[in-house]
């Protein structure tokens, strides 16, 4: 019996109906999110659950699997402990934490512990530099971590408890979070509201809150102008420039009709070409490539996909697994 | 701690960021109370032209680290095509140094909502996706819920506030690659395919999600739409210097007091953020910094003074990117830490293109080979060699972004590397760790 139930499949459909109707490829990603919900990790039967279900051969969706860091190739933990060895966190003690819990838990990258509860890994930056040296467990964050720290969450991890995230919602299991991954919201109590920003967040607001500081002259009424308006002014700054040369600065920045005024102009290194040479470029170059000629998206028809779906529920799972690892696609 | 001087202060710019302080701010109705969806209610009301002129009026350009002039971006779309338009919102944040949009996301999720339907207003899409990095969990449980509740209210789905405009919005996560930040391949990868960067042309604007009309836009650019249809072009420009217009969210991180998050008018300098950081900390003297993240070159204690807008930056030899300012000491080794960032880069690219695939690795064993204290004067030589093969010849910009802190270390601190070479530095990596390393 498949472990992919009826729920899955309806969940699936859910996740399919998000995209448009001839594009069902792109819930590819939730998918395998939510087939690693089920079993922690995509398996060769959750490869071909999603190859099922969106009409692709199972070597197209284990080439995606494959290419993303999040989705696992082997079953994992309850907790994915990810420490940030990147360079700022690094620096900051990072590698420390990671090396500390590495020979206390026993286990190196990308391991799980004996017991099931933990899998470890070093994870480039995590966006919390201001936070660092920063660690997460379900991708939710402990910040400001050093050695010590680290070892007494993993330590209460694994005896049954939760600690809570420093930022973040209250943990929850890692099948529980891929769910969420897939697009589902996250129906736990007062989970969302769980994590106010720290005070490294609000470090700038704060001392603008304390000195006063604030951007003067905001108006929300301020009219947005009409084209009609926007030309008139232009006209009438044309004529001003060209009554008073040299034209002031305001008249150069005024819109100019069927142009982008100043903004072309800027002077960078990737400095944007001019619209007009765009549009030739873009023409030209949708000339000589056909484009997306040879993606044609797969799955297409609505149908198609109901079928899928119903067949695959019809269909025991027993054999596909095998035929997935023969085609490579997981390793 | 000093407080800073008043004229510092001054640099400070809180729009984006203004609602951080109310801790309820994500959820809509607090949204509502502090100007929420007044941007939408004046915007349904004016015509899409007009909004795209206004902000091209604004100066606004791209927060996600190219700093492309946004309303000429959104009028590239070409209209009456009768083809479907897209927004699409890289919410990928991965850059390392960078964490501005995962705060902003988390705690004004509606900010980015309401600029998603309003500039997918402007451009004529009935479909908008915001694709968040995978990890991202919590920036994407407040995210989903705004996008319901926002659903609920009628400020998406049909017929928004009676306009007769329909628009739906989906957040889909991705699954841990830092390409997908590149604009292609995150379209790749929401079209549920490895994320791999496109050849341009076609740009994504008349090919992009679904060989359609697409806008990418970053995360701040479309926070940034709201404020600007609010207080108007003109107050916009009131921030920032003439060619980069507006606040910009300056992210600190490292060896300094507060590490944190400065929304200040852009071309503010690295000495008076740091004033407004509080300094190094003790006992640390800044050494080499990065002005946007990993991917632009270092700089050093001598560009204290640059002014941090597109083009002060640009001119001092770097790049402004995300404004993710990372800080070193002279504790920190320049070449270690350059050592890390390629490791990254190594683990993250995507492999379709030889060079930045073949390149960052090789390029990750010559400086396992120097920090173990074995390498070679002509190391050195290899390593520009091999950054002259990568920068300008790789497929996307990630591998032009690995040089950065390569050639930019080696030109300011050279020093450092020939103390390894020459075993004035004690090896920072072991023998061990060079055995089988990967």
């Amino acid at each position: 019996m498949s472990v992919f139930t009826d729920e899955i499949r309806e969940r699936a459909r859910e996740i399919i109906a998000r995209y448009p109707a001839d594009r069902s490829r792109s819930a590819l990603l939730p998918l395998l999110h939510l087939v690693q919900a089920e079993e922690g990790y995509v398996s060769p039967a959750g490869v071909t659950f999603c190859a099922e279900v969106l009409g692709l051969n199972k070597a197209q969706v284990g080439a995606v699997a494959t290419f993303y860091t999040m989705y696992k190739r082997k079953p994992t933990g309850d907790f994915l402990v990810s420490v940030c060895t990147n360079t700022m966190c690094n620096v900051l003690g990072g590698q420390e934490v990671y090396d500390t819990l590495s020979e206390h838990l026993g286990v190196g990258h990308d391991e799980t512990t004996a017991d099931g509860t933990i899998t470890l890994e070093h994870a480039e930056c995590l966006a919390a530099c201001d936070y660092g040296p920063v660690m997460t467990v379900n991708y939710d964050f402990f910040d400001g971590v050093d050695a010590a720290t680290a070892v007494g969450v993993v330590d209460e991890l694994r005896a049954g408890g939760r600690p809570m995230p420093t930022r973040g919602a209250r943990l929850c299991t890692l099948k529980e979070m891929a769910v969420q991954l897939a697009g589902f919201a996250d129906e736990r109590d007062g989970a969302v509201a769980d994590g106010g920003p720290g005070e490294p967040t609000l470090r700038g607001l704060r001392l603008a809150q304390q000195h006063g500081v604030s951007v003067p002259g905001f108006d929300p009424n301020t009219p947005i102008r009409s084209k009609a308006e926007a030309d008139k002014a232009a006209a009438e700054a044309k004529a001003k420039a060209e009554a008073a040369k040299p034209a002031p600065v305001e008249a150069s920045a005024a819109p100019v009709k069927g142009g982008d005024g100043a903004s072309a102009k800027v002077p960078t290194e990737t400095s944007p070409p001019a619209p007009r040479d765009a549009q030739k470029a873009q023409a030209a170059g949708v000339a000589a490539n056909e484009p997306a000629g040879d993606r044609k998206p797969a799955g297409d028809s609505t149908g198609a996909q109901e079928r899928n779906l119903n067949e695959a529920s019809a269909s025991a799972d027993g054999a596909t697994s095998a035929d997935a690892n023969e085609t490579g696609a997981q390793k | 701690m000093t407080t800073p001087r008043p004229e510092t202060l001054a640099k400070l710019t809180p729009v984006l960021t203004k609602r951080w302080l109310s801790p309820d701010a994500w959820r809509i109705g607090t949204y509502e109370q502090l100007d929420g969806y007044a941007a939408l209610r004046k915007a349904l009301k004016a015509h899409p032209d007009d909004l795209i002129q206004l902000i091209k009026d604004s100066g606004l350009r791209g927060r996600g680290g190219a700093g492309f002039p946004t309303g000429l971006k959104w009028g590239f779309i070409p209209q009456g095509d009768g083809k479907p338009h897209y927004l699409v919102v890289n919410a990928d944040e991965g850059e390392p140094g960078t964490c501005k949009d995962l705060p902003l996301m988390t705690h004004d999720p509606h900010a980015l909502v309401e600029g998603v339907i309003i500039a997918s207003y402007a451009i004529r899409a009935s479909r908008a996706y915001i694709y968040i990095r995978g990890e991202a969990v919590h920036a994407a449980r407040r995210l989903r819920n705004a996008v319901q509740e926002a659903y609920d209210k009628g400020y998406l789905g049909r017929n928004i506030l009676r306009s007769g405009y329909d628009l739906e919005l989906v957040v889909h996560s991705g699954a841990g690659a830092y390409i997908c930040g590149e604009e292609t391949a995150l379209l790749d990868s929401l079209e549920g395919f490895r994320g791999q960067p496109r050849l341009r042309p076609p740009f994504p604007a008349t090919h992009g999600l679904y060989a359609s009309p697409t806008v990418v836009n970053n995360v701040g650019t479309i926070a940034s739409v709201p404020p600007i249809v609010l207080g108007g072009a003109d107050w916009w420009k009131s921030m920032g210097t003439e060619k980069s217009s507006g606040p910009m969210i300056y992210s600190l991180s490292g060896r300094i007091v507060n590490p944190g998050q400065f929304e200040c008018s852009m071309g503010v300098t690295l000495r008076e953020l740091l004033e407004l950081a509080g300094g190094m900390q003790p006992g640390h003297n800044l050494r080499f910094w990065t002005p946007g993240g990993s991917s632009t070159p270092l700089l050093a204690a001598e560009h204290l003074d640059v002014p941090l807008d597109f083009e002060g930056v640009a001119a001092a030899g770097s790049i402004l990117g995300t404004t993710a300012t990372q800080i070193f000491s002279d504790q920190d080794c320049p070449v270690y830490a350059t050592y890390r960032w390629l490791e990254f880069y190594h683990h993250e690219s995507c492999g379709k293109c030889t060079p930045c695939r073949e390149g960052n690795y090789w390029m990750v064993r010559v400086y396992r080979r120097i920090l173990a204290g074995q390498g070679t004067h002509e190391d050195l030589d290899t390593l520009l060699d091999t950054c002259d093969n990568i920068l300008g010849r790789s497929f996307c910009g990630l591998g032009d972004g690995a040089t950065s802190s390569v050639t930019s270390s080696l030109k300011y601190f050279k020093q450092d590397y020939l103390d390894y070479i020459e075993g004035r530095t004690a090896p920072k990596l072991s023998d061990k760790q060079l055995v089988g390393a990967h």
